[in-house]
């Protein structure tokens, strides 16, 4: 396939310099968000499934809390406001304000998963426990699956803190926090997903 | 949260006890003991060796801590090898039972043990062989071929290994210690569920497929954001090599796909540790509901294994035939194709599911388009030969091997695509000969063909010639001997899965499969003798940087590659590269080197993988505080591990300069001279 070239002059095949390789971890971890998709998309296919195997249990009519609902969702789309000021503030490289916001926003998602835990304590204290319908099984795994991801979000955040607290706005730790960032406002997007689609529509259903 | 109360546990020790292993005197136990006295022997050995040649400190500081894609590629491979002779051992165990258990004559093999036996050869076969062979040879070959030093996150890369270790332990350790499961390697419920399945079988399965399924995961991830970013400078992805294409396309595949068997047997784990309802029979619970999350995944799965091999028959046919490889757009386009429809098909698993007409002529259809594509690929290696000056080596006869046997497995995959024929054929013999026929035919004959061509380029040395066509012409023989009975007899409804028959009519046809298998065993062991001899030979057999007069870029660097992959990172023109450099008389510089730069080792994935597989095995047998312990320890040293910033060493430039000019060139293949 070389030979129309043969003739011509012979070029650089070879980058003398080093060409430099950009680093990788954001597009990375957007792909991982991708598979991560797949995994709620699994469980909400789960839930579109068995939405209404009740069993003879309660429906969700019954026993999803609405007005309990507004307050934790609430709850997580302030927290993502509050990691974009964050965010904000990380730009201009204030740590001290940076350090403020995403403290306000793990405390905000650690009330969502308090709240959301008194919920599941509440309905399984009312009979409507995983094991009593398959409608209510798959409403704990998507809503549980949803809510481990949270957990591990401010665990996560927390370890970020102290690493940025350390290091100060080191290369990896903005990049740690893009990451972070986006994992954030992935499990807000999913929540959108959630309520919508398991409680609202499965109340109407 | 047990939901069987009636089995002993205890805090300390969950549901363990000595009356799990097999101490007793009946034939099953019997032949578990001496397996794990070999098992033993050959453990003991090892160990013993590695301490006299004093390599513990070398094994752990240059191989298990590596983030070095090239060494974690060999290290799969050998995770590979070593779980083919697990999971053949398996096979032969059934050829032979049921080449026997006729009338009267009930075999060697209890069906209990029958059943974990054809459950663990599947999950073997697929999770712990052909998945560590494709991640190895991605490993070891995209990076290079792609011009770059590493893949875009080492460390990520020697933890999705450990994983995989993780999982292939826990199938190992379910040999001695309780059993594996009976449910097949698709695990259906209702079989897989805690009433049908109480005993720790089904859980070894779950956790050993969930470990594996994690590491692959992270491989898919790394792999892709390589290809994207770390491609040598003029590398535009129409310049791309085939096989990272499929590379490409396969971690595409595997990141969808593989999150969906993480859901299935997470739900699955569900049901059987806390008791919900998602595949019971009672409860509103769905059990076709698993069967079509499990082939959601499982579908894509099978192009996941065979789309990097139809990569490396894509190098191999160019190479031997010394022309470029003929249509490579239509290639491309026909793997993108490929991995598209791959996700319309999963259907056809269960056509019987009952879904009705309009549902499974959907199905019908997609199967038969994707063989469009496949048959666009079948004609461009043909063709690539045409006209070709074609060498006969070892790979170049597995590739052969591969376009006859696989061209009959897809035809037998068109004749299932229809949805009536379906019906006649469903779960029979002729499906297991029709897989059979694509997995060994594409994917394990690419695998030879691979270790064959890229051997000479990781060590230096090529391998033995005879013995490798001794192991090809066996394995190809072996193959259709021992399935094309199957074919026969699925078509006369014989089913799968039976450890045991009546009708003495049949007895003929599995002593012929038998024979089959068994001279596959040959094929094994001709392999193995071909790798001893090869090493013993090496000197011999030492070869420089091209012994092939390949075409892509792997080849432009000294066999093996140093640790750094290219000294100064290839400037691309042409699609084939290093073809390209040879026939334009391009010259390796020898001096300006500067400092290369590259990651260090960590101990991280290894503590991370042997933590996994402890919360596994915990899991397995409901020891609950192990297994939050050793999951909470996993989660630690992974935090430790982001808090430690010496990522990187640098190469100095003076030792680059030493390597450089001391490493292995070819002198009549390019490269130094050229």
């Amino acid at each position: 396939m070389s030979t129309p070239h043969a003739a011509s002059a012979r070029p650089s095949f070879y980058c003398r310099e080093d060409p430099g390789v950009e680093n990788g971890s954001v597009i990375g971890f957007w792909i991982y968000l991708m598979s991560d998709c797949f995994i709620f998309a699994g469980l909400f296919t789960a839930n579109a499934v068995l939405g209404t195997s009740y069993a003879g249990g309660p429906t969700a009519a019954q026993v999803l809390d609405l007005p309990g609902l507004a307050l934790n969702t609430a709850l997580l789309l302030v927290s993502s406001v509050t990691f974009g000021f964050a965010m904000l503030r990380m730009a201009r490289a204030d740590k001290t304000a940076t350090l403020a916001w995403l403290a306000v926003s793990g405390v905000l998602a650690a009330a969502f998963v308090g709240l959301e835990l008194h919920e599941f304590a509440t309905m399984i204290a009312a009979g409507a426990s995983p094991q009593r319908s398959a409608f209510l099984s798959s409403f704990y795994a998507i809503v549980g699956t949803h809510g481990l991801h949270v957990s591990f979000g401010i665990l996560w955040l927390i370890v970020l803190m102290a690493q940025l607290g350390r290091t100060g706005f080191t290369a990896t730790n903005l990049r740690r926090l893009q990451c972070l960032s986006l994992f954030w406002h992935f499990l807000d997007l999913v929540w959108v997903g959630v309520f919508s689609y398991v409680y609202l529509a499965g109340v109407l259903r | 949260m047990l939901p069987d109360q009636s089995v002993p546990w205890n805090s300390l020790f969950g549901r363990l006890s000595l009356s799990v292993l097999p101490l007793g005197s009946s034939p099953e136990d019997r032949i578990l003991q001496y397996t794990f006295l070999g098992i033993a022997v050959i453990a003991v050995a090892a160990l013993a060796f590695t301490t006299r040649q004093r390599k513990w400190g070398y094994l752990w500081r240059e191989w298990l801590t590596s983030v070095d894609h090239k060494k974690l590629g060999i290290m799969y491979m050998i995770l590979g090898t070593v779980m083919l002779l697990r999971g053949f051992s398996d096979a032969i165990m059934m050829r032979a039972q049921q080449a026997v258990a006729f009338g009267a004559n009930l075999g060697y093999l209890p069906p209990h043990h029958y059943d974990q036996i054809f459950s663990a050869h599947g999950s073997i076969m697929i999770f712990f062989v052909a998945m560590p062979y494709i991640a190895g040879l991605m490993n070891y070959v995209m990076p290079l071929q792609i011009g770059s030093r590493d893949v875009a996150f080492p460390f990520l890369n020697n933890l999705s290994f450990w994983f995989t270790v993780g999982g292939a332990m826990m199938v190992m350790v379910s040999l001695f210690v309780g059993d594996f499961s009976t449910a097949g390697w698709m695990g259906y419920p209702p079989v897989s569920d805690i009433r049908h399945s109480p005993g720790p079988g089904v859980d070894y399965y779950i956790w050993a497929l969930q470990l594996a399924g994690v590491g692959t995961l992270l491989s898919g991830i790394n792999f892709i954001v390589t290809i994207i970013k770390m491609r040598a400078p003029g590398m535009g992805l129409m310049k791309m090599p085939m096989f990272s294409w499929t590379t490409l396309c396969t971690s595409g595949l595997i990141v969808a796909a593989f999150p969906l068997l993480t859901v299935s047997l997470f739900l699955l784990s569900l049901d059987r540790y806390l008791g919900t309802h998602f595949f019971t029979n009672g409860g509103g619970g769905n059990l076709m509901l698993y069967v079509n999350l499990f082939w959601i995944w499982g579908h894509p799965e099978v192009y996941i294994l065979v789309l990097p091999l139809f990569g490396v028959y894509s190098e191999i046919f160019p190479t031997f035939s010394r022309k470029p490889l003929f249509g490579y757009s239509s290639m491309v386009y026909a793997t993108t194709a490929i991995m598209v429809l791959s996700y319309l098909v999963w259907l056809h698993h269960f056509f019987t599911m009952g879904s009705g007409e309009n549902v499974n002529s959907f199905f019908s259809l997609t199967t038969m388009l994707i063989s469009i594509p496949t048959g666009v690929k079948i004609f461009n290696w043909l063709f690539t030969m045409y006209h070709g000056r074609v060498r006969f080596t070892v790979p170049m006869m597995w590739s052969m091997g591969f376009l006859f046997t696989f061209i009959l497995g897809g035809m037998t995959g068109v004749m299932l695509s229809v949805a009536p024929t379906d019906f006649l054929v469903h779960n029979s013999l002729f499906l297991v000969a029709h897989f059979h026929n694509v997995i060994i035919g594409g994917v394990v004959f690419g695998v030879f063909a691979a270790i064959n061509y890229w051997f000479p380029k990781a060590f230096g040395f090529r391998l033995d010639e005879s013995w490798g066509k001794v192991s090809f012409w066996c394995w190809l023989v072996g193959f259709w001997l021992a399935f094309g009975p199957l074919y026969l007899m699925g078509l006369m409804g014989v089913t799968r899965r039976l450890s045991h028959f009546e009708d003495m009519n049949l007895q003929p046809w599995f002593i012929a499969a038998a024979i089959g298998a068994f001279i596959i065993l040959l094929g094994i062991l001709a392999f193995l003798v071909q790798i001893g001899i090869s090493i013993r030979r090496r000197e011999a057999y030492a070869v420089g940087n091209d012994p092939w007069d390949a075409r892509t870029l792997e080849w432009a660097t000294s066999s093996p590659p140093p640790d750094y992959n290219f000294a100064f990172i290839p400037q691309v023109h042409e699609r084939d590269a290093w073809w390209d450099m040879k026939t334009r008389g391009s010259r390796r510089p020898l001096e300006g080197f500067h400092d290369i730069h590259m990651p260090v080792n960590t101990t991280a994935g290894v503590v991370i993988g042997a933590a996994a597989f402890v919360c596994a095995f915990s899991l397995v047998w409901y020891i609950w505080w192990l297994a939050a312990a050793s999951f909470a320890g996993s989660v630690a040293v992974l935090i430790a591990h982001t808090f430690n910033t010496h990522h990187e060493r640098a190469i100095a430039a003076a030792e680059v300069n030493h390597t450089e000019r001391a490493a292995r060139w070819d002198p009549t293949a390019g490269g130094a001279t050229a």
